[in-house]
């Protein structure tokens, strides 16, 4: 009796919501129309957003969802984990998303992202992003996600200034520091995220330059004042300067990400075959680092190497721990991560590193 | 390294079964399909709203409605098409899932949203034997834990956190916070107007000429034939937020140290237009009845988010009262509070603030009250999607048999020690557990005055959470539910009726009852106490259960004390003690639920002594979460 009721009021108050968006959008056309490209900071949610919104409005506030509903986001590398992490910005209402991918679909690359149906006369031909964006339009209507054609190399600063979060994955170290330079070359901050999964191992890696933020803590509000060093100045603070019990996994990324640079390998591209060019390294590291070698166990390094695809339970703690820290970012609200980010399904310790050099 | 890598084989050949397909659920289906899982299947009983869009990705607009199990099977196998997913649209606690039903699965993974279910399945599990994983998630907090009998603590080896009540003297006579308001609002004013006539309640009915007079008063809520609406409206508004409070005032004792409210009167915040402006809306809302079921739409107010004057929401009361009475005249006298209905919702924000304002208590924005007078709880997407990804990588652990390695995992808002993510190694069984050991309970009772019938109300459903009990003593049945054969059924409902002391096979102080419920396949026995006397405020059941919750005793704690229990900002605190060798840690952890703001000094009566006089809020839907609420001082125990 009781849920036939709730259901029925469910109908009338979805009827309603429809009539009552129909109307909002009418308005909003009409405001458009008149006050072109004048500043709407203080435009309020419509009645169609609280009702989407409602849950995570109660977990961060309106103010914090219109600042979401402002954000312009950019993803590269579209596997498992950046899949997962476009899902969940996606649903908590970014302004925009663009995609970036040229890669053609294989069975690999889809092996952990349920954004592509894996059948072949679907995905083949087309490339990654165009694939993923299909799916995430769908996802939530009020967001713009599309597609951009290029590599990350080739895009100029300009480019970059289109977003405020920057997020990269599944490329080399090169592009990182470099896509990491431009964004900082820019006048206005533009937050910049690396992730990368391999086997059941996760690092995000990340640097919002100059970040300055409120918390209220008791009943007084602290600044607080983060800054953050780029990638390269993280990579290159010295390891003996590390604390002892630095995650292993951070050593072991660098190791790898350091073997397929000299390799000239693309993000991933490695097999157990490379096992002892890759201990090899490893030795060398260590000691032009002059750290002991235990800090990088060789069992972890052979894993990496092994199975350098995602895991996707993995895909799903790393895109999320992501996507809270970039919806932290936009919105100002929380303590966002500095700045590396380490998570071992292993152990399944969730680890903060801040990587800087004082 | 001795732990082995994770192994598909397991994967291939597991066949598991999910409990709940909303927050948790969607993300948990998407990650056991990506990751190799073959058979699946979900139980979940609800439909789909608008509100769970934001986080339940598998569900479109579209699908406002529809049941969650079934839409989320066709989405994954959209990406998935070749593996096995079995909807079930029904509730998990129906006989159908029987210890038999779950003995089929390899592991039970839990994405549940309230209490009540999640010790039906721990004992389900418990039964048949099967490995639980457990979940819940509220803001940015959330947790995974794995319980397999035997190894680690099954889901009820901990106390978990009483439902909020409040005292009901704060709720009638003395609010100092919004939610005393929107409980008052809600369980008394709403549920007096709109619900059961026959329920018992708070409130005072007599009007100012009756209360000098005699026994046999007259009911101010009574609307009198033919009364005018408005009239009525006013009439009851002045007696709630009038006369009540004048009378109250008139107790000088009650305010000698609090801030004595003041009385409001229709009149003085509504001048007399208001009586004709309602007239023209009557005719407005008349072409269109569909917009006429929000007393906001019919005002010409929109944003949910406004904090109304205290002459906006007299105008909202007095609209939402006056829909209800013409509009949806049938529903009155058997309406309860839902928080999907509009109409409802603005009347007891409006009925709050207003008493709110009384009592000078700052004013909330409907969506404010909304989510206190729904118990609505906080969600987001990120969080269910870590909390799925845990949920699996455990399941695989189990599925390889290696418990060893199993951890208690939370998600954290604010990082202890550095982490984000805290694995803690699962506790070992608690030995005076009364689900998954066989402690006996003890009640203490008075045989010659409590009927069989409460024993079974209060105690065996109510705090033992049976589905389908049966009550026996000695070899005696002396209660069956469920399934009864016909000539039994009035032998039961006779003896419900019956005093404990003269029941055919007779209950006094020394016997032992037997009480078990067969879906459940549980059982526990309850040694009775006769107990002459019960504090009358305190114990207003007349029954104690003893070893139905376990004390942690602190002095057993020899690991760093850990009690943070004043702490009032942070939502979770969690200390971690870390030993010196390897990458082992140590934890104390103490973890706080989230918190309303309103929430903060709620006085909690004993969990033993459920107080039937206090006002209950009620949890129901969406992702409700136990975090534990109350692990405080725990030790770390290795598993056997």
């Amino acid at each position: 009796m009781h849920k036939i009721q709730s259901s029925k009021a469910q109908l009338i108050y979805s009827a309603l919501l429809f009539g009552l968006s129909c109307l909002a959008l009418f308005f909003m056309w009409i405001q458009r129309g008149f006050c072109l490209g004048m500043e709407r900071d203080g435009e309020e949610l419509t009645a169609q957003e609280t009702a989407l919104y409602d849950r995570q409005i109660r977990v961060w506030g309106a103010d914090a969802q219109r600042r979401l509903s402002k954000a312009h986001v950019l993803v590269y590398g579209m596997k498992g984990t950046v899949a997962e992490f476009c899902k969940n910005v996606v649903l908590a209402g970014v302004g925009s998303l663009t995609l970036v991918d040229d890669r053609v679909a294989t069975e690999e690359a889809l092996s952990s992202n349920f954004l592509i149906p894996p059948v072949e006369n679907v995905y083949g031909g087309k490339t990654l992003a165009e694939l993923c964006c299909n799916s995430l339009k769908d996802f939530n209507p009020m967001v713009r996600v599309s597609v951009e054609k290029g590599d990350l190399s080739s895009f100029g600063v300009e480019f970059f200034s289109k977003f405020d979060v920057v997020v990269v994955s599944c490329c080399s170290l090169s592009a990182k520091k470099l896509a990491n330079d431009k964004c900082r070359k820019l006048s206005k901050r533009v937050a910049f995220y690396a992730v990368d999964c391999r086997d059941s191992c996760g690092e995000v890696f990340v640097d919002l330059q100059d970040y300055k933020y409120s918390k209220k803590k008791q009943d007084e509000t602290i600044e607080c004042d983060l800054k953050y060093p780029s990638f390269e100045d993280a990579l290159s603070v010295p390891w003996r300067s590390f604390h002892k019990r630095m995650s292993k996994l951070y050593f072991a990324m660098r190791v790898i990400e350091k073997f397929e640079e000299a390799e000239g390998r693309g993000a991933g591209e490695v097999s157990i075959a490379d096992l002892s060019a890759v201990l090899k390294l490893k030795k060398d590291l260590c000691t032009g680092q002059s750290l002991n070698e235990s800090h990088v166990p060789d069992t972890l390094l052979e894993r990496l190497v092994t199975n350098a695809t995602e895991f996707p339970p993995v895909c799903a703690v790393i895109g999320g721990i992501l996507g809270q820290e970039v919806i932290k970012a936009i919105s100002g609200k929380g303590d966002p991560l500095k700045n590396f980010f380490y998570f071992d399904a292993f152990d399944g310790k969730g680890i903060i590193e801040d990587i800087s050099a004082n | 390294m001795a732990s082995p890598p994770f192994s598909y084989a397991v994967v291939k050949d597991a066949k598991v079964l999910m409990v709940g397909a909303g927050g948790i659920g969607c993300e948990l289906l998407k990650t056991l399909a990506l990751s190799g899982f073959p058979d699946i299947h979900i139980i979940d009983m609800d439909t789909i709203e608008v509100s769970n869009l934001n986080r339940q990705f598998l569900f479109r607009q579209s699908h406002v409605g529809q049941s969650k199990a079934k839409v989320a099977r066709d989405a994954v196998l959209k990406f998935r098409p070749h593996i096995d997913i079995t909807p079930y649209h029904a509730n998990v606690k129906d006989p159908e899932f029987n210890v038999d039903f779950f003995k089929q699965f390899n592991v039970v993974l839990n994405g549940l949203d309230n209490l009540d279910a999640r010790r039906h399945v721990n004992r389900l599990c418990l039964a048949a034997n099967v490995p639980l994983v457990e979940s819940g998630t509220t803001g940015f907090l959330g947790q995974v834990t794995v319980h397999v009998k035997g190894r680690t603590e099954c889901y009820e080896c901990q106390p978990k956190p009483a439902p909020k009540t409040y005292p009901v003297c704060t709720i009638t006579s003395t609010p100092s916070k919004f939610v005393h308001c929107v409980v008052w609002a809600k369980d008394l004013l709403f549920a007096k107007l709109f619900g059961d006539k026959n329920q018992d309640n708070d409130l005072n009915v007599r009007s100012s000429d009756g209360a000098s007079s005699s026994e046999n008063v007259d009911d101010v809520f009574e609307r009198r034939k033919d009364e005018d609406i408005d009239q009525y409206g006013r009439k009851i508004f002045d007696h709630v937020f009038g006369y009540n409070i004048e009378l109250a005032l008139s107790n000088e004792e009650t305010w000698k140290n609090r801030n004595r409210p003041k009385p409001i009167y229709s009149k003085d915040v509504l001048s007399d237009e208001l009586a004709q402006q309602n007239g023209n809306l009557e005719k407005n809302c008349a072409c269109d009845d569909e917009l006429s079921v929000s007393a906001m739409t019919s005002l010409g107010m929109k944003n949910p988010q406004d904090i109304w004057s205290l002459r906006e929401n007299s105008k909202i009361f007095l609209e939402a009262l006056r829909i209800f009475f013409t509009k949806r005249e049938k529903e009155v006298g058997n309406l309860g509070f839902d928080k999907d209905d509009q109409l409802a919702v603005e009347f007891v924000t409006a009925a709050a603030n207003i008493r709110a304002a009384s009592f000078g208590i700052p004013l909330h924005s409907l969506f404010e009250a909304k989510g206190i007078a729904g118990n609505i709880v906080h969600a987001v997407a990120t969080t269910n999607a870590v909390i799925a990804g845990l949920i699996v990588i455990e399941a695989i652990k189990v599925l390889q048999n290696d418990i060893e390695s199993c951890r208690m995992t939370y998600c954290l808002e604010h990082p202890s020690r550095n982490m984000l993510l805290m694995p803690v190694e699962p506790f070992e069984p608690n030995k005076s557990c009364y689900v998954c050991s066989e402690t006996p309970l003890s009640l203490e009772i008075n045989t010659n005055r409590s009927k069989l019938k409460d024993l079974v109300e209060k105690i065996v459903k109510a705090k033992l959470g049976m589905n389908i009990p049966l009550i026996m003593c000695a070899s005696n049945l002396l209660y069956e539910a469920g399934d009864v054969e016909d000539d039994m059924i009035a032998i039961y409902e006779a003896n419900l009726e019956k005093v404990l002391a003269e029941l055919p096979s007779p209950v006094t102080g020394g016997t032992m009852l037997t009480v078990e419920d067969m879906q459940q396949e549980f059982v526990c026995n309850i040694n009775i106490k006769h107990r002459e006397e019960f504090d009358e405020e305190k114990e207003p059941d007349e029954m104690v259960l003893l070893g139905w919750i376990q004390p942690v005793s602190a002095a057993e704690n020899k690991d760093k004390s850990v009690d943070n229990g004043g702490s009032t900002t942070s939502d979770a605190v969690v200390t971690a003690v870390e030993s010196e060798k390897d990458d082992e840690i140590t934890i104390v952890s103490t973890l706080k639920k989230r918190k309303l703001p309103d929430e903060i000094d709620i006085s909690s009566a004993p969990a033993d002594v459920k107080h039937q006089k206090q006002l209950e809020v009620i949890d129901d839907e969406d992702d409700l979460v136990m975090l534990d609420g109350d692990l405080d001082s725990f030790k770390k125990r290795r598993l056997s």
